[in-house]
């Protein structure tokens, strides 16, 4: 029965009774930010990008974990791949992304070993398994995905596993909306905000946020019809200057969220001032290892240090990442920089804004 | 890095769910919700379930959509998102 019901999320006839809602309810041209890296990609592949009415610009956010992670950031997850009798585990995107020197890839070419985990749990089982060697995870993401991070640590804490730890460089969400209203640089007339970020944090995140900036706001799922539902929403509180923060994905995002989850995030994590690439340093918008769990984090055990370190050269993945600028205003897009041969991190990662354009921008436009 | 589509709880041993995905089996952590059980469905990110679907919020929208499309063919006066 279920099933059934979810398919209506792709319904076509759904989805065109909100096009031309779209369509008939936008006057004025608007610029609507998809904070989340799968919204960026949903909007692509989805083909809902292309069935929008020239009115409606669409930018992307700060909203890709490997792509925002900060190049002393980056640097130092290398730094770790090359110690000797080391482990280091992470998800699939940040292994091309170069570094000031070189990337995790490379690393391993020469010798580090580096490996691809679907889960921080699975990084676990490899420090099980090889008790001669420290296990490091390489931890990005937001609020979504610190939580699994932070039930591994417990996991590792509970079996005493001693050679497990997390390079954490975990980052949230509202602190960098904040950050981001407040530059002057900045066009932007609503925000589409990330669903699964939302499904932890819950409405109640936002609110301080909104409440300060009074932005257009929409929690947004990833199917079709959710896609084009927060679009919609975002039109109509535009075009009648009544913002709001609206929850467009009620069957995943509660008011409180997941408390289960974000107690555990706030036991093991504490916030903290960190980089963003493109943002710069953002109060608190970071979560560090308590002191209670301080032999858990790999820069203090391995005195790794996160060093400032500049983006490469002529990359505006900066840019790209705060909707100042899109790929193709970036003189490197499809010149020296394509998939097979990133300059940034948002041409290399599968939610990055670059990558999503080279595959899917020529075939809606 | 994120599943958008939802997946079915079809076994649950100790904190651990097997789950289908479009037909594909795969395991995921309960750790992180509360009273996960078996025919539920649940958003899964990094290995983790991280939310149960609820099935009467998901008919509401689906409602939603219905009205939105049925105001726009004009069988229908009043916008549902006015309502
Ligand atoms: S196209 Fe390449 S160089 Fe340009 S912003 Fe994107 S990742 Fe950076």
């Amino acid at each position: 029965m279920i099933e059934r019901n979810f398919e209506a999320f792709r319904d076509p006839d759904l989805a065109k009774g909100l096009i031309t809602q779209i369509r008939s309810r936008s006057r004025r041209p608007i610029r609507l930010m998809e904070v989340c890296g799968t919204h960026t990609v949903a909007l692509f592949r989805s083909g809902v990008r292309s069935l929008l009415p020239d009115t409606i610009g669409l930018l992307s956010g700060p909203g890709c974990p490997v792509c925002v992670t900060a190049q002393g950031e980056i640097d130092a997850f290398v730094a770790l791949a090359q110690r000797p009798d080391t482990i280091v585990a992470t998800f699939g995107d940040l292994l091309r992304v170069p570094g000031s020197g070189t990337t995790l890839q490379a690393a391993k070419g020469e010798g580090a070993d580096v490996r691809i985990v679907y889960s921080a749990v699975d990084a676990l089982a490899f420090a099980r398994d090889n008790p001669e060697k420290e296990v490091v995870f390489l931890g990005v993401g937001f609020e979504t995905t610190a939580p699994t991070i932070a039930a591994a640590i417990f996991s590792a804490r509970q079996s005493g596993c001693m050679n497990f730890s997390i390079a954490a460089a975990h980052k949230t969400v509202p602190a960098a909306l904040g950050a981001l209203l407040g530059r002057s640089d900045l066009k932007v007339d609503g925000l589409l905000l990330p669903g699964h970020v939302s499904v932890m944090i819950g409405v109640a995140g936002y609110r301080p946020f909104f409440n300060a900036s009074q932005m257009p706001s929409a929690i947004t799922g990833f199917e079709p019809t959710d896609l084009l539902m927060g679009i919609a929403e975002l039109v109509t509180q535009i075009e009648t200057g009544r913002p709001r923060l609206y929850n467009a994905y009620p069957r995943a995002v509660t008011e409180g969220g997941n408390p289960k989850a974000m107690a555990l995030l706030e036991q093991v994590f504490a916030p903290a001032d960190v980089p963003w690439r493109g943002l710069g340093r953002i109060p608190a918008s970071g979560l560090v290892l308590r002191p209670e769990f301080e032999r858990f984090d790999a820069f203090r055990r391995f005195d790794i240090q996160i060093v400032d370190a500049p983006e490469p050269k002529g990359c505006a993945c900066g840019q790209i990442l705060t909707g100042t600028r899109i790929p193709p205003e970036c003189p490197l897009y499809k010149t020296t920089c394509s998939p097979i041969h990133p300059v940034g991190p948002c041409m290399v990662s599968s939610e990055g804004t670059c990558a999503a354009y080279y595959r899917y921008h020529q075939a809606s436009s | 890095m994120c599943l958008a589509i939802p997946s079915k709880i079809v076994a649950i041993k100790d904190d651990v769910a097997t789950i289908d995905v479009d037909g594909v089996r795969r395991e995921c952590s309960l750790l992180l919700v509360a009273d996960a059980e078996v025919d539920d469905y649940v958003i899964v990110h990094a290995g983790f379930a991280i939310q149960k679907i609820d099935e009467a919020a998901a008919l509401d929208t689906i409602q939603l959509l219905r009205d939105t499309a049925d105001f726009v063919e004009g069988k229908s006066k009043v916008h549902p998102l006015d309502k």
